[in-house]
């Protein structure tokens, strides 16, 4: 009943919205151009769903069918993007940032040179990216992976630096080796900072991808909603922007179930 | 040096720099442990009594001096001698019995071997029920008790406890003094206990050095001879606490005098 309650509540305000944008859009006050409205999205949403043939068996199977609309290619590869990039950008960051993290050396080597880096965004590379490695994904995947790069190297190192020294006191003194010390003291205590960094990289991740996509790729999400301007269909437009934001919603809430499972451990999760 | 010495203190001096300020945590220490005895340190804070425990657990060596155990001198911190901490400091990732575990994974025991003496340890310390709670939902009391687990675990015949039970209520804190003295007279460990509750010393400790505030030296070495179990109420333990109170008063009032001075930097 509480829950119930709290749902009900939660969609008041997107009802509201909604109302008040169907009403805009029913009384003729706007241009549908400028703003279609909430009925006409739908509608064009469903049409960039669905599959665009109708279904033959000897294209292949009726899963395959299913997914054969033009919104789902688009989705998949965004999607497939910022996964890679995001794999390469913190595959490279966890360990330069463990090892930064772990030894003064590495750090006072490194961070001059991060700290120029870092206030670059990833958006200052397109330029560059297109010169080195022309359209299509390989540049797509170089911003992504510099948008995740660097929220998870900081974490990484925040991570490492603020393991309560008590724990290492501790491993000491039951005799642990330098190696047990980092990959069952060390390791395990920066994971809530790493995991943080994760998330936060991801974010980044599905920001450059979309803008990636506008400039170096023909398509995903993030061109067709700019292919939509060029034909004036702003029903598309919106219709691709909450795509973009459900999938977003839905990468974030599966990083953050994720973190909590594998977190299970840690004070500060307990209620995220 | 005697036979029966276990943890002997030979001259140790400990200087600290503190805001370009020299500080005297110990001066001139010379104490000796004999096996198998309970000392407890009882001394107002900032008196050095944790500076000296840390020293013996090897975390951080005297300024000069030695600190040697069965007459080899320590250069650094070792399972031999076993530590638990007031703040617990269980690796907040691990389970019960993995935080136990962990100091035998450490030595390098098979499986099987690792599970039994665990298994005996849960029994030993009443964790049975907790073995797969990680620390985070666990009291104060059960936690502390996971910690003197852990130490038990790697046969320490050193314990070295600081402030182990500051941080406990009084029901449960009692309740752990007693858990304590039934484990130590089964164990036979030695025991160096710091504490700054006079009662404390005095209802666990074969013998208790009081400290003085700044330079920390011994101001008294006094053998408590009261049987155990002992009681708190009694005319015995009462006179015994009126002296000791005494002496840690002047000292206190002497960390006080710093205080207000501003010159304390603990």
């Amino acid at each position: 009943m509480k829950n119930l309650k709290h749902a009900a509540s939660g969609i008041l305000v997107p009802l509201a919205a909604l109302g008040l944008w169907q009403a805009l859009s029913s009384m003729g006050w706007v241009n549908a151009t400028i703003l279609p409205s909430p009925m006409q999205v739908l509608t064009k949403w469903w049409a960039y769903l669905r599959p665009l043939e109708a279904f033959d068996p000897a294209q292949g199977s009726y899963l395959a069918w299913c997914f054969s609309g033009e919104l789902i290619h688009d989705a998949l590869g965004s999607l497939y993007r910022v996964l890679l990039g995001f794999l390469l950008g913190g595959g490279l960051a966890l360990p330069l940032g463990l090892a930064m993290g772990y030894s003064k050396l590495t750090y006072g080597l490194f961070n001059p040179l991060i700290q120029v880096l870092r206030p670059i965004p990833p958006i200052a590379y397109i330029p560059l990216s297109i010169l080195w490695f022309g359209l299509g994904n390989p540049p797509a995947v170089f911003l992504i992976s510099i948008g995740a790069f660097f929220p998870v190297l900081m974490n990484t190192v925040a991570g490492v630096q603020n393991v309560d020294s008590i724990y290492l006191r501790v491993g000491r003194n039951l005799g642990a080796s330098r190696l047990t010390q980092f990959t069952r003291i060390i390791l395990p205590a920066a994971t809530p900072y790493i995991f943080t960094g994760a998330r936060i990289g991801m974010g980044t991740a599905f920001i450059v991808v979309i803008v990636s996509e506008m400039i170096a790729v023909n398509n995903g999400l993030g061109y067709r909603i700019l292919e939509a301007r060029e034909y004036l269909w702003s029903d598309k437009i919106i219709a691709g922007m909450f795509t973009i934001g459900l999938l977003g919603l839905g990468i974030d809430t599966l990083m953050s179930r994720l973190s909590s499972h594998l977190l299970k451990w840690h004070r500060g999760l307990e209620q995220s | 040096m005697s036979a029966a010495t276990h943890i002997s203190v030979r001259g140790v001096h400990k200087v600290f720099q503190s805001g370009g300020q020299e500080v005297h945590a110990l001066k001139a220490i010379d104490l000796e442990i004999p096996r198998g005895e309970f000392v407890c340190l009882l001394g107002p804070s900032g008196c050095g009594k944790s500076t000296l425990l840390n020293a013996v657990a090897g975390f951080s060596l005297p300024s000069s001096g030695t600190i040697a155990v069965e007459g080899a001198p320590i250069t650094e911190p070792g399972p031999e001698r076993g530590m638990v901490f007031q703040e617990y400091a269980l690796f907040p990732w691990m389970t019960v019995a993995q935080n136990i575990a962990f100091g035998l994974q450490i030595k390098g025991l098979a499986k099987p071997a690792i599970q039994e003496k665990v298994e005996g340890l849960l029994a030993l310390l009443h964790l049975q029920d907790f073995r797969n709670r990680y620390p985070k939902d666990l009291s104060g009391g059960m936690r502390q008790r996971v910690a003197i687990a852990r130490v038990l675990a790697i046969d320490s015949p050193i314990m070295l406890m600081d402030e182990p039970f500051g941080a406990l209520d009084a029901l449960t804190r009692r309740n752990l003094q007693d858990e304590l003295l039934r484990l130590w007279m089964e164990l036979k460990k030695t025991i160096l206990f710091v504490t700054h509750s006079i009662e404390e010393a005095l209802y666990l400790a074969d013998r208790t050095v009081v400290m003085t505030y700044r330079p920390g030296t011994i101001k008294r070495d006094l053998a408590i001879d009261l049987p155990r179990p002992r009681d708190v109420a009694s005319p015995a333990f009462n006179a015994l606490k009126k002296e000791l109170s005494q002496l840690l008063m002047e000292e206190q009032s002497r960390h006080n005098q710093d205080e207000f001075k501003g010159a304390a930097v603990d």
